[in-house]
């Protein structure tokens, strides 16, 4: 298991958003995170980042993290893609991706990087001297899921990645998602109100409801659950 | 008002009307003084506490008000007490005129240019062309108020400082209520509103521009006042003793005394006339250094200042 | 004519130390969006540790060096332990512990100083052939201004740890999510800033004679010089620096006369203020409800 997670509880000041969540995400494996909104979905990847007080604990890579601050965990090779996409607006789309590389000494490897994510991502390297505000929503989603990428992680959070962007973008981000896991090798927990596009790009997905574990199993079951299909996928 | 608290105003109105009776004219004096700072904080309390906006040079406004007074005394011959209400009616447009431009201004930038009007006053005070009306460098002398002759029937002495120290306490009581009038009530509120969520209150009908404008006229009118006080109490102003510091002087006074709040004005003007003197005996040559550390240890220790930490201890005794 | 040029060379020269000091406090304001009002009274303080190494015997520039190292080192403490718990505060708080660095920094300046005014020398030669408009140290003053800025620009736009502290002043949650410890690239910041001042102090003081008050009004002005230029603007600043320097010059020469210089600033503050608030080079900002 590259991540577990053992009866987490976060929230914002006196409100209280988990309550006792357990779960965990297998290494090379794509998860899902599933509900409505506020259910806990965001709060959960914050969490694990260390951006909300937590309670609980949380293994990762066989080295306890809940203890840690954010930027250590980033240094353990954790990324996360935040909702809103957390673009650098006033700097170059450059300057983006290789703050991503911040933390990283291997300046050959990190230029390797630069290309490879290029690679996935020509767009971007159009719009490399271009400030970074004024791309769009679609090249800003890929811009942010390619400073993720720059830190060589073991595992990316993403944080609604289809949010805002049309269908057709989304099965393109999708489908590069997927072959990113297969080249890199890279695991990643990916939170989505769009359930259908989320279960056919995860292996495992769970459900959660009002900051708890309601369900959870392989993608496929989850997908043929009734009540899913009813409340999350509209059939 | 609470019989309590009636009671306890009672009490404290005694004590200030016997204090000039027991203690050296000095004294006397000093307590003056307190009075003309507890006026002049409740001025920038009104600013700054109740309506949110921070004033780095109110020491303008008092040097404006203190020189009115020695103008009037001494090139027009007018009485010491008619000096009082000119300086506040000048404050009052001076604020508000200042105050007009000033509200499109949120607290760092409003800080910023009342820190350039009290850096800028002592230079403006020295400007040679003015020189005719305001001294210059050597600035004007006031003659003391003399005890008028008919209060002898009341069987005490009362010597020109204690008649100094009654007629700041009658107008500071003055003062007192009529801020409290207009805290306490419709104005008060709109002011907190405005102060805490100004787009909603705008949204309810309340005038931000022109309660914001008003209450930095009323706060520079108070600080004015105080001013005029101050310049019959010490009978002497000159520019230099209206420089920044004075300014930080009455910031310290509500950092220390307690924001939004009356009685805070008090604590902090006890502060600031007594607490110099104490640094000063900690340290002969640095004093401003160890008001330094007090205000930084209040921000820290005690951000609600004196009347917050009251207020609270007196909660925590009503609730077990 | 030729007294006008001179206006305003030595108004270039001032200008010069008016940006290095509006610089700073775009530094802290960009990061922090807080305005120290303390940078003035911090370069004094160290223009008189640089006085203090020279009277010991040190020679001007490693002196010089070695107070910009001092200055950067306290700087960052005086971020890390007297700034960072009110980080948080509200405004007035602030804004109250900045005055109290102020004060604390005048009066302890004055205690362990005097008042008394004291020369601090100038590295540049006594004469010089261009002495015609300029004194050879407002020549040098200018050089070693702009140097400063470029190595300044050099660093930020260049290197990994100027991007991140870039990164650090416009985005504090996504620079931690990058691994970007913000809480030091602040203190960085405050390092600088204090250098930064040290060598305007430094700069300005064999003009205007050491004491502690003299920074006072040359903080009015480059208060003034930031706001002209945009108070998030960092070239905003050095731009308005220049502009206000010539402008206090030649309005003190010729139309308001020197008593009232001070004035000027007050006028640009409040003008500015009031007609372009972002500046001239600034960015205007929507504050969403």
């Amino acid at each position: 298991m590259l991540l577990e997670v053992k009866n987490l509880n976060a929230g914002y000041g006196q409100t209280r958003v988990l309550h006792g969540m357990d779960f965990a995400i297998e290494k090379g494996s794509i998860t899902a995170l599933l509900g409505a909104n506020g259910a806990g979905k965001t709060t959960t990847l914050r969490a694990l980042c260390a951006m909300v007080k937590t309670q609980g604990e949380v293994h990762f890579d066989g080295q306890r993290i809940d203890t840690r601050s954010t930027e250590d965990i980033v240094r353990l090779g954790v990324a996360h893609v935040p909702d809103g996409r957390g673009t650098f607006l006033n700097l170059s789309t450059e300057e983006n991706l290789r703050l991503g590389a911040y933390t990283r000494r291997d300046r050959k490897a990190v230029d390797a990087d630069l290309e490879r994510v290029f690679g996935y991502f020509p767009r971007l390297r159009e719009r490399r001297g271009q400030q970074a505000g004024t791309l769009s929503g679609g090249e800003q989603q890929m811009l942010a899921v390619s400073r993720a990428l720059m830190l060589s992680p073991k595992l990316m959070l993403l944080d609604e990645p289809s949010f805002g962007l049309a269908p057709m973008l989304v099965k393109e981000l999708f489908s590069i998602l997927r072959d990113i896991r297969e080249r890199e090798g890279v695991s990643m927990m990916l939170v989505e109100q769009n359930a259908a596009m989320a279960l056919d790009l995860a292996d495992h997905a769970y459900l959660i409801e009002t900051g708890r574990v309601v369900l959870s199993g392989t993608a496929d079951t989850l997908k043929r659950d009734d009540s899913v299909r009813k409340a999350y996928l509209g059939y | 008002m609470t019989k309590r608290n009636f009671l306890v105003l009672l009490a404290v109105l005694v004590i200030a009307c016997a204090l000039p009776f027991l203690v050296s004219n000095y004294r006397t004096f000093q307590l003056t003084l307190v009075l003309v700072y507890a006026i002049a904080l409740l001025g920038l309390n009104i600013l700054t506490g109740y309506s949110g906006q921070i004033s780095l040079g109110h020491g303008a406004f008092y040097a404006l008000g203190a020189y009115v007074t020695a103008i009037l005394m001494d090139k027009a011959g007018v009485p010491y007490w008619a000096t009082v209400p000119a300086a506040g009616a000048v404050c009052l447009v001076a604020g508000f005129l200042f105050g007009l431009p000033a509200l499109r201004l949120e607290g760092l930038y409003l800080a910023l240019a009342t820190f350039a009007l009290g850096v800028s006053m002592p230079q403006l005070l020295k400007y040679h062309h003015l020189e005719k009306w305001t001294g210059g460098v050597q600035g004007i002398v006031i003659a003391k108020p003399e005890a008028p002759a008919f209060f002898p029937w009341v069987g005490l002495p009362l010597n020109s400082d204690r008649w100094l120290y009654f007629f700041t306490l009658a107008v500071a009581l003055l003062m007192f209520a009529l801020a409290w009038n207009l805290l306490r009530g419709r104005v008060g509120r709109a002011l907190v509103a405005i102060r805490d969520q100004h787009i909603a209150a705008e949204a309810m009908g309340v005038n931000g521009a022109l309660y914001k404008s008003a209450a930095f006229g009323v706060s520079a009118m108070y600080t004015g006042v105080a001013g005029a006080l101050g310049a019959i109490a010490v009978q002497f102003v000159a520019p230099d003793s209206f420089n920044i510091f004075l300014s930080i002087v009455l910031l310290v006074g509500i950092v220390v005394g307690g924001l939004a709040s009356i009685s805070g004005a008090l604590y902090g003007a006890l502060f600031i006339q007594f607490v110099p003197n104490i640094a000063d005996e900690i340290s002969k040559a640095a004093p401003w250094a160890i008001f330094g550390v007090f205000m930084i240890g209040f921000v820290y220790l005690m951000p609600t200042g004196v009347a917050g930490a009251i207020r609270l201890l007196l909660a925590k005794r009503r609730s077990p | 004519m030729e007294a006008f040029l001179h206006q305003v060379m030595a108004g270039l020269a001032t200008g010069g130390i008016y940006a290095s000091l509006a610089l700073a406090l775009v530094m802290i304001y960009q990061a922090t969006h807080l305005v120290n009002f303390a940078q003035g009274e911090l370069a004094m303080f160290s223009t008189y540790i640089a006085w203090s190494l020279i009277n010991a015997g040190m020679p001007y520039w490693p002196a010089f060096l070695l107070t910009v190292g001092i200055s950067f080192l306290l700087g960052v403490l005086i971020e890390r332990i007297i700034i960072r718990p009110v980080e948080n505060a509200p405004v007035l708080g602030v804004v109250t512990v900045f005055i109290a660095l102020l004060v604390i920094l005048n009066s302890v300046t004055g205690w362990i100083y005097t008042y008394t005014i004291k020369s601090f020398p100038s590295p540049f030669p006594k004469e010089m052939s261009l002495g015609k408009y300029m004194s050879p140290h407002e020549l040098g003053a200018i050089g070693i201004t702009l140097l400063v800025l470029a190595a300044l620009y050099v660093f930020f736009r260049f290197t990994p740890l100027g991007l991140a502290m870039r990164a650090a002043a416009q985005n504090p949650v996504s620079s931690r999510l990058v691994g970007i410890r913000v809480g030091w690239m602040l203190a960085l910041g405050w390092g600088l800033a204090a250098a930064v001042g040290a060598v305007a102090g430094m700069m300005v003081a064999p003009i205007v004679y050491l004491d502690p008050n003299m920074m006072g009004g040359i903080l009015l002005y480059a208060f003034a010089a930031a706001l002209v230029g945009g108070i998030d603007s960092p070239m905003g600043a050095v731009v308005g620096g220049f502009v206000v320097g010539v402008l206090e010059n030649v309005l003190g020469a010729f139309v308001i006369g020197n008593e009232l210089k001070l004035s000027v600033a007050l006028v640009l503050i409040i003008g500015v203020l009031l007609v372009k608030p972002s500046g001239f080079f600034g960015k205007v900002h929507v504050s969403r409800v």
